[in-house]
């Protein structure tokens, strides 16, 4: 038995947020101490656990785990990470604390006391830890849920004045989906028993393993499909079941958006991966041409939304609505480009996203307006702030040389083979990011500076710390984006390997040796 | 003509026979011990009964072993009227911890200033002078404890009736009490009495409904006994109508007790109106009892007969969880919402019942119905009970406060209580790691295995739904301000707060390790026949 490294990841926040609790909360800034404290350890069991991984393994998952959980419903306690996994839990554990130390007085003016909020924020790390980790579909559904509670309460108990409205929107819509799912959740139970004749084990299981050996036909298997995917895109956010994501960010804190959009929203195209791809392919394989009209749908829509929004916290989130659209194409053009990018891209989204809204949050509490139209010319009176701000807005709209870049790249390489029409729509995202984050830039940093953010100070010592981390990995990705690309690339080639396509062969007879020239491309 | 006397297993029988020898005992404590001890003496009373039985139900169970692998099915008792096996002996246990709870609910004092939550003189009229004088006078009724107990009896036959006869005259045991017991409400006392003989006449009318399928029954079988018919169903012999006839009939008699639509009428009045405490036993350990009969009578009896009356359950459960979730939306009252929210579960709980399918579908270690059935009724019992309980703590100058506008902020007054229900109502809601997500897994995986995919479908929309006013309710007590005149949480006695802790730990142990429960039933949930 060798050490459970995802448990400890999972559990260490949680013991983490129930010693919060105890601890002593007016007056003392302990349990702020020790959130950040168990998110840093959390974060180094995270690095240990990152060198450790191997990449060249051709085990489907590593540092797995698995007991036997609730024999009666085929459920068990199995964790394990492959590459796409990896790279999320990292986001997880590399955001926690970054969220935390730049929300550390952020909870004051909220309804309870502000241990409650560091509370959840450290129960969502483990939970989403859970989430990325689990290698059963069932306990998969079990963390995909109890993620909602957390973030339900850190929304409904430190946001803005429609924070109630926005919190009970958010769990329904999530709720929602997350039932449908159940039925499928359900169905796979049901097939896994009918199956079971196959198996010298016996009953039914909810192992991802065992249940991609099922061929469940093609009517069941697209309507399980369909189960998760509805959920998976609610969660994501696609058009048009989206609406939910802009009014929450505009109510909540902007820790709490980070970890909502940057790593929550993930599960969304986390799972269309694991579970729609790994275990329906064929049924994939068919939604796919209506798959890709939402994605491009929601990377116009969400864009154009974003360039039409006053709002700075609903603008990021239409931005994100945008992305997202490019992740799920990515992932549904289904050739090696797309996923990598599409990879590459929850994990760069949700750097660049976080530096947005991080800075952004700086900006608008010291303001205390959220409008664009109540900023300009901040640049003048706190220059760190307006750089980083740049920096972060320019990640976002993909500029060469920042982490998203390479991401966006591939995706729409990736489209382009799959269809010229839908890249031709994707491309023009690209332009659109350009228009509403240069806009927003313009808008509120330069020209005069108005009367009332002359006397806005600058970001203290506390707030680059948090932000440090997260640019210097997006610049270093953004050159170097190497080593992640090696965690990803098996992953990609087994997902490829599922719904058994094949990159197109190249139309020009190209010597052997250089024969997957588009492949390596990708790799490299 | 010989007559021979009935062999009676008296050992079998024991936790029927304590619980009602404490019932009759508690009659004559009335009558012979002074009102100032009778409160000690009833509580008591009722405590080491209930104790005493539960005790002899475990030990009816450790006769069937059910921790092997093969345990045996079970007895038949009392000349074959009653059935002990393992499903029954699960309902035994579960409705006496549920009545063991109940019971500290009843006892409790310190909530109305050191009288109990039932009137002081029944028989006072409301709002006149003798009523004053009584409530003057500190005058409780003790013969709460002792119908109690009467209808804990009805209750533990209920399950394990094995013939039409023994059904229904349990089925008037564990109801008469109840009735009497829902008008004897301390505070809005026209109210309880309206609900109590709302909840009479209607119970008495279902009971003549399922009087009469008896009989239609009888004229098909020509036997009241559940293998009987079940063997006359499958030879197919006697005539159809009868048969459909009966089943129904009987089917409403049994519906009416679990509040399904479209008998569910008395559900939210009876709810409101009885007092608390009464509610609380009556959501949980009813539905206990008539989950079990349900199941037996139509596993056993009808099973042969299944595609004939499934289709009419499909609609049954279909229009229960719809009717229970869409009437609660619009309710403004604690007791009225957790009332609807009680006949959506008891469509949840249909919805488990559909997964009748024959024995040889059902591979060993497959979740089967019966299962799936008792286990979501163990998590919503004891979430109820815990829920209810919390309700009758909210209380200001005037008694219980139910009106959900006035909890406004509860949550900050009193994060702990507060905290409890949000949690309590998670559960109910089914998110997972409480006990009603694996609950609701368990009855809708058993739906789904049988085929019955649209119930599922609307099952899973209908918690959707549910979900909605659950979580109304939390942001009413967490994310709005406090009013002025709000309620205050009364810290009730150890009684009522150990009610609230068991039923918080089991709704969270239960959604967390529901492995040992879920196998035992697994292994047990056999009927005899």
């Amino acid at each position: 038995m060798s050490f459970p490294w995802l448990s400890v990841m999972l559990f260490l926040p949680i013991a983490g947020a129930l010693v919060v609790m105890v601890l002593p909360g007016a007056g003392s800034a302990l349990h702020k101490q020790v959130a950040l404290g168990t998110s840093l350890l959390t974060l180094a069991v995270g690095v240990a656990l990152a060198i450790r991984y191997d990449s060249g393994s051709s085990a489907a998952y590593q540092f797995t785990e698995q007991h036997e959980w609730i024999k009666s419903f085929g459920a068990h306690y199995a964790l394990g990470v492959d590459g796409v996994g990896l790279t999320l839990v990292m986001l997880t554990v590399i955001l926690a604390p970054v969220v935390i130390l730049a929300s550390w007085n952020d909870a004051e003016g909220g309804r309870w006391s502000p241990k409650a909020f560091f509370a959840w924020m450290l129960a969502l790390e483990g939970l989403a830890v859970g989430v990325f980790a689990a290698t059963d579909v069932f306990l998969f559904y079990v963390f995909f849920e109890a993620t909602l509670i957390p973030i339900y309460f850190l929304i409904g108990g430190f946001g803005g004045p429609t924070r109630a409205r926005a919190s009970v929107k958010f769990l329904l819509y999530s709720l929602a989906g997350g039932l449908i799912m159940l039925a499928s959740v359900i169905g796979l139970y049901v097939e896994s028993a009918r199956h079971q004749g196959g198996r010298a084990s016996g009953g039914a299981t909810y192992l991802v393993t065992e249940l991609a050996k099922i061929d469940f036909g093609t009517d069941v298997g697209r309507w399980l499909f369909l189960g998760f995917f509805v959920a998976f895109a609610i969660k994501a956010p696609m058009f048009p079941v989206h609406t939910w994501l802009p009014d929450t960010t505009e109510a909540a804190t902007p820790g709490t958006s980070v970890m909502l959009v940057s790593v929550l929203d993930k599960i969304g195209t986390f799972g269309m991966l694991r579970f729609c791809l790994e275990l329906f392919p064929e049924a994939s394989k068919w939604a796919t041409p209506a798959v890709v009209v939402f994605a491009v749908i929601s990377i116009v829509y969400g864009a154009l939304m974003a360039i039409g929004s006053d709002n700075i916290p609903r603008l990021i989130a239409y931005t994100s609505v945008s992305h997202f659209g490019f992740i799920v194409l990515g992932i549904f053009v289904m050739n090696s480009q797309g996923l990598s990018g599409a990879n590459l891209y929850m994990f760069n989204h949700g750097l660049s996203t976080a530096a947005l809204f991080l800075v952004t949050g700086f900006l608008i509490s010291r303001r205390g307006s959220a409008l664009i139209s109540d900023f300009g010319g901040v640049e003048k009176v706190a220059p760190v702030l307006a750089g980083i701000f740049l920096i972060a807005g320019l990640s976002s709209l993909s500029l060469p040389g920042l982490s998203p870049f390479v991401s966006e790249f591939l995706v729409i390489v990736g489209a382009f083979s799959y269809s010229h029409v839908a890249a031709a729509f994707a491309v023009s995202g690209i332009v659109l990011a350009a228009i509403y984050i240069l806009f927003m830039y313009q808008r509120t940093m330069t020209g005069p500076t108005r009367d009332e953010v002359a006397g806005m100070k600058d970001l203290g010592t506390r707030e680059v710390a948090a932000l440090a981390p997260v640019l210097l990995l997006i610049v270093i990705l953004g050159f170097f984006p190497k080593p992640l690309l090696s965690v990803i690339n098996p992953s990609v080639d087994h997902t490829l390997e599922r719904v058994q396509k094949h990159d197109p062969a190249p139309e020009v007879p190209l010597p052997t040796s250089t024969g997957s020239s588009l492949q390596e491309g990708a790799h490299e | 003509m010989k007559f021979t006397a009935p062999h009676i297993e008296y050992d079998l029988l024991s936790p029927i026979l304590i619980v009602l020898a404490v019932a009759v005992l508690g009659v004559l404590v009335e009558a012979a011990v002074p009102r100032a001890r009778r409160y000690v003496v009833q509580v008591s009373l009722s405590l080491v009964g209930i104790v005493a039985a539960l005790v002899a139900a475990l030990l009816v169970m450790s006769r069937i072993n059910p921790t092997s692998d093969k345990p045996k099915s079970g007895y038949l008792a009392a000349v074959d009227a009653l059935a002990l096996d393992g499903p029954t002996l699960f309902c035994w246990v579960l409705i006496l911890v549920l009545a063991l709870l109940g019971v500290l609910l009843f006892a409790e004092r310190r909530l109305e200033g050191g009288v109990t939550a039932f009137a002081g003189q029944a028989s006072a009229l409301p709002g006149t002078e003798a009523e004053r004088q009584a409530s003057a006078m500190g005058l409780e009724h003790t013969e709460v404890f002792p119908l109690m107990m009467f209808a804990v009896s009805g209750m533990l036959m209920f399950p394990a009736a094995n013939d039409l006869l023994t059904l229904f005259v349990a089925l008037e045991v564990l109801s008469l009490p109840l009735y009497l017991l829902c008008g004897l409400a301390r505070r809005r006392r026209l109210l309880s009495q309206e609900a109590a003989l709302k909840y009479f006449m209607l119970g008495a009318f279902s009971s003549g409904f399922f009087v009469y399928g008896n009989a239609l029954v009888y004229g098909y079988a020509g036997s009241m006994q559940f293998d009987n018919i079940a063997f006359a169903v499958s030879s197919g012999s006697g005539s159809e109508a009868l048969l459909l006839g009966g089943m129904g009939m009987l089917a409403v008699g049994l519906l009416f007790k679990v509040g399904a639509a479209p008998f569910l009428a008395w559900t939210p009045d009876v709810y409101q109106g009885a007092p608390t405490p009464v509610t609380a036993f009556m959501a949980a350990a009813t539905k206990v009892a008539a989950f079990g009969a349900l199941l037996r009578l139509f596993y056993v009896a009808f099973g042969g007969a299944r595609w004939d009356w499934q289709p009419m359950f499909w609609i049954i459960a279909i229009a229960t969880m719809v009717v229970g979730s869409v009437l609660a939306l619009s309710q403004t009252d604690v007791k009225r919402l957790l009332a609807y929210s009680s006949v959506a579960h008891a469509g949840f709980l249909l919805t488990g019942f559909l997964g009748a399918r024959s024995l040889t579908d059902i591979a060993p270690g497959d979740l089967n119905p019966v299962q799936a059935v008792l286990f979501y009724v163990t998590t919503y019992g004891l979430t109820t009970m815990a829920a209810f309980a919390i309700v009758s703590v909210v209380r200001d100058g005037a008694g219980e406060v139910t009106q959900l506008s006035r909890w406004a902020g509860l949550g900050k007054e009193s994060p702990l209580v507060a905290g409890s229900f949000a949690f309590l109502l998670l559960g109910m809601a089914g998110i997972p790691l409480t006990s009603g997500f694996t609950g609701k897994w368990a009855v809708f995986a058993s739906a789904a295995s049988a085929g019955a995919w649209p119930v599922v479908i609307v099952a899973v929309l209908m918690s959707a739904i549910a979900a909605y006013f659950y979580v109304k309710i939390i942001v009413v007590m967490f994310f709005s301000d406090p009013i002025g005149d709000g309620p205050s949480v009364t810290v009730p006695s150890v009684m009522t707060s150990s009610v609230i802790a068991v039923g918080v730990a089991a709704t969270f142990v239960l959604g967390v390790v529901p492995g040992p429960l879920l196998d035992l039933l697994g292994r047990t949930a056999q009927f005899i026949r």
